[in-house]
């Protein structure tokens, strides 16, 4: 409902300062700016500028929810709020404990746990384009976890195990394609059996053939050393610590991200996706076969989820463990639909998610927080962000739908 | 148009027309058959042999107490397995409850995991902090506090749903993990309510007069049926006439097969959404208050990661197709399968109890598979029928 708001009299370039868009985007800014003043590397060690940039976001907030941004404007006015609360429980913290919570390795860490959530939601993404929704998600992750390490460890090699991964992760995938497009199931419950279907098969596998757990020296998916990084002057050391030392897939996934975004948008074939995810019957009377094109999408969603998972055994861990994905697949989902069905956006929603799970580590570590309570801020940001000061996303308009051949 | 949520992109509301019309029990009955099969097949194929397991997973179960020529020892243990059976089924026709009544405004809730445990942290709460009352006042406060706690679980999902159009799906599994990972918080150690004795990672034991009555007490059995069956058997009763002969369940009814003509017929569509997942969650809540008061009567943190009696419902309301009676032998029947592949139940020698834990999940997964694609059902029907007139013609 953001309807263009009535032209300001004072026209001009002063009326756009004060369309209510630009003051709640600006109250968000505003927010978002004192509480990071508190923060590394600036650490003003003053109340003071953060309350006022934050009373600053709260009467733009103010200012703009009356009029047609209610969703921008109250976010301007919870950030506004939230940035002083957290101004001021910062002055308590030690400048050290900051110093320490906040690092290149923290950037790191958040890609690193980005990465599985990337892969599944670009997935998600071609999936959904295409008209199908994919809550097995979780579930084709879950896949690659098991079979990516079962297949370094039966090769030695893991080339193998990432093939074995994708491999297993497009099965359950076409299981589900298969259910969907012809049997016409329901496509959340389709997608909730596809998870429960991976949770009981990877457990049932996992127990039978490893009972005595997972050996160790599994063949691991090796890290990419950029040594030369760290002689760039200036921001070199900062490089370094961010990209110096990412895990191959880490990699990969910025290559699938942006060959997502490339297809989807500026290739014939992702017209082809995305027209059958808008009106299958016109794609089908242009000669686009509808359900072709579904089933190459969904499995294409179940090799990447299981990339995804893949990267949790053998890439970041080195071990299985039941249901390790641990409702992962749902955060990506949830980053899909925060990203309005795009690439990059779902990939920044993904970093936020991802920077949950890695601000849990340094918190658990410097600050004296129970850890079951910092555990549940990824969950939290994600329930946040699905509120979303962001917008309501509006899927692809024949998400959901089986298609009836005429 | 104020704010109207937009339609889920699951596209559900036509669910709850495709399960009104099969009704029936051959799809769900095919569908478990069909289950079991292919459960006995992966057995087969890693090398056991499966009608040893389910022979012994029946047995685990305890419904061999109802054949008389049982006797003896045997008819013990077999009374022992058929009470846990029932336990473990009271909380599932709760949990299952928490499903179909969403399902039938349209909405997938699986946050019955969630609304579940904070019932059970309600109820906790009341039972040890609240000393000195009488029985029936101190178990009716308990029960409540755990029904208005599991809505407002639910009712989050709700107003989220109804306000801003998040999807139900997303965000009660985002609050699954809250409340599982808040729950651990609350009872570990240091943790707000943890029980008495410092090192350990429990509640306190509630109170005496706190506890369901016991109804089937048996010799050197800890765990004992109680009253809760009962109130999960009201609870059938209960959802059958809010659904059915209420203004309420009327326009719960209308907006799961299909919100905009429900819109355009003057029922609010968000407030809907709002009051089916709080009495969703209300369910779930209970399930949890009643499984405290009932047998458990304390907690353990990790409780909180293992107990799937929340994902369970899902598959028990989709097996009963969200029809009281139905929901009630699909609870039996995933119960059964719980208590038969217990360690407890379950003899080692003839299946190892931790492969038929995954081999329940297995069977779930596949039951539900079977029972959303009804059309592979009738395919296979057909197919049969098919098959049997060319065998007829072969011959003639």
């Amino acid at each position: 409902m953001s309807t263009n708001a009535p032209t300001a009299p004072l026209g001009g370039r002063l009326g756009r300062l004060t369309d209510p868009r630009t003051l709640g985007s600006a109250g968000i800014a505003l927010g978002a700016l004192a509480f990071w003043l508190a923060l590394p590397p600036w650490t003003v060690r003053t109340v003071g500028p953060s309350i006022a940039l934050g009373i600053f976001a709260v009467a733009c907030g103010i200012a703009a929810a009356p009029r047609g941004e209610r969703r921008l404007g109250w976010g301007a006015i919870v950030v506004g709020i939230l940035a002083i609360l957290g101004a001021i429980w910062l002055q308590g913290v030690q400048e050290a404990t900051l110093k320490n919570i906040l690092t290149a390795g923290l950037l790191a860490s958040t890609l690193r746990f980005a990465t599985p959530l990337a892969f599944a939601a670009m997935g998600g993404i071609f999936s959904e384009r295409s008209g199908v929704v994919n809550i097995g998600l979780e579930g084709m992750m879950l896949m690659g976890a098991f079979f990516g390490i079962w297949g370094s460890i039966w090769s030695g090699t893991w080339v193998v195990g990432i093939l074995m991964a994708m491999v297993f992760g497009g099965l359950l995938a076409l299981v589900h394609a298969f259910f969907c497009i012809h049997l016409r199931a329901d496509q959340i419950v389709s997608g909730f059996a596809v998870n429960l279907m991976a949770l009981g098969l990877t457990g049932y596998l996992f127990s039978s053939i490893y009972s005595s757990g997972i050996p160790s020296g599994v063949s691991r998916v090796p890290n990419v050393t950029l040594g030369w990084l760290d002689s760039i002057p200036g921001v070199g050391n900062f490089l370094a610590g961010v990209f110096g030392d990412l895990n191959l897939l880490v990699w990969i996934m910025f290559g699938v991200v942006i060959a997502s975004y490339v297809v989807l948008f500026k290739t014939p074939i992702g017209l082809r996706i995305r027209s059958v995810g808008e009106h299958p019957r016109a794609a089908d009377t242009v000669g686009i076969s509808v359900y072709g094109v579904r089933y190459t999408a969904v499995t294409l969603s179940g090799v990447l989820a299981a990339l995804g998972g893949a990267f949790l055994s053998i890439g970041f861990t080195g071990t299985f463990a039941e249901n390790m994905t641990s409702g992962r697949g749902f955060i990506a989902l949830a980053a899909v639909i925060l990203g309005k069905w795009r690439p990059g956006w779902a990939f920044a929603a993904t970093l936020l998610f991802g920077f949950g799970f890695a601000l849990s580590i340094p918190l658990q570590r410097e600050a004296d927080i129970s850890a079951s309570v910092i555990s549940t801020l990824p969950y939290v940001l994600t329930l946040i962000a699905l509120v979303g000061v962001i917008g309501r996303s509006i899927p692809p308009a024949a998400v959901g739908r089986p298609y009836v051949k005429q | 148009m104020a704010e109207t949520p937009e339609a889920t992109p699951g596209g559900f509301s036509g669910l709850t027309g495709f399960y009104e019309r099969a009704g029936g029990f051959i799809v769900p009955f095919a569908a478990t058959v069909l289950a079991f099969v292919i459960g006995g097949l992966v057995v087969a194929i890693t090398g056991h042999n499966p009608f040893a397991a389910y022979k012994a997973i029946f047995n685990g179960t305890g419904l061999n107490w109802f054949f008389p020529w049982v006797q003896g020892d045997d008819r013990t243990h077999a009374a022992v397995n058929l009470e846990q059976t029932l336990i473990i089924m009271t909380p599932l026709m709760l949990t299952a409850l928490a499903v179909a009544f969403a399902f039938r405004c349209g909405l997938f809730n699986i946050g019955g995991q969630g609304q579940y445990w904070v019932g059970f942290i309600a109820a906790i709460w009341i039972g040890t902090h609240m000393s000195g009352l009488s029985r029936p006042v101190h178990v009716l406060l308990a029960i409540l506090a755990a029904i208005v706690a599991g809505a407002i679980w639910g009712g989050i999902a709700g107003i989220l749903k109804a306000a801003v159009g998040a999807h139900e799906v997303i965000s009660t599994i985002m609050l699954n993990w809250i409340a599982i990972y808040g729950g651990q918080y609350l009872f570990e150690p240091n943790g707000p309510l943890q029980g008495p004795i410092p090192a350990l990672p429990r509640s306190s034991i509630i109170d005496g007069s706190a506890k369901l009555w016991p109804i089937w007490k048996m010799e050197g059995v800890i765990q004992v049926l109680h009253a809760g069956i009962f109130i999960a058997l009201f609870a059938l009763v209960v959802y059958y006439i809010l659904l059915n002969r209420t203004t309420l369940g009327y326009e719960v009814r209308a907006v799961g097969f299909n919100p905009e003509a429900a819109r355009y017929g003057g029922i609010s569509v968000a407030r809907n959404y709002f009051l089916a997942l709080a009495i969703s969650g209300a369910f779930a809540g209970l399930a949890g208050g009643v499984d405290l008061l009932g047998y458990k009567f304390s907690v353990d943190t990790s409780d909180f990661a293992t107990n799937q009696v929340g994902f369970t419902g899902i598959a028990v309301a989709l097996l009963g197709r969200n029809k009281p009676l139905g929901i009630m032998f699909a609870a039996l029947l995933f119960a059964g399968l719980q208590t038969g592949t217990s360690t407890r139940a379950l003899d080692p020698t003839i299946f190892s109890p931790s492969l038929a834990t995954d081999l329940a999940t297995i069977i779930q997964a596949l039951v539900i598979f079977f029972v959303g694609a009804e059309v592979l059902i009738f395919f296979i029907w057909r197919a049969r029928r098919h098959l049997r007139f060319r065998g007829a013609g072969a011959q003639a």
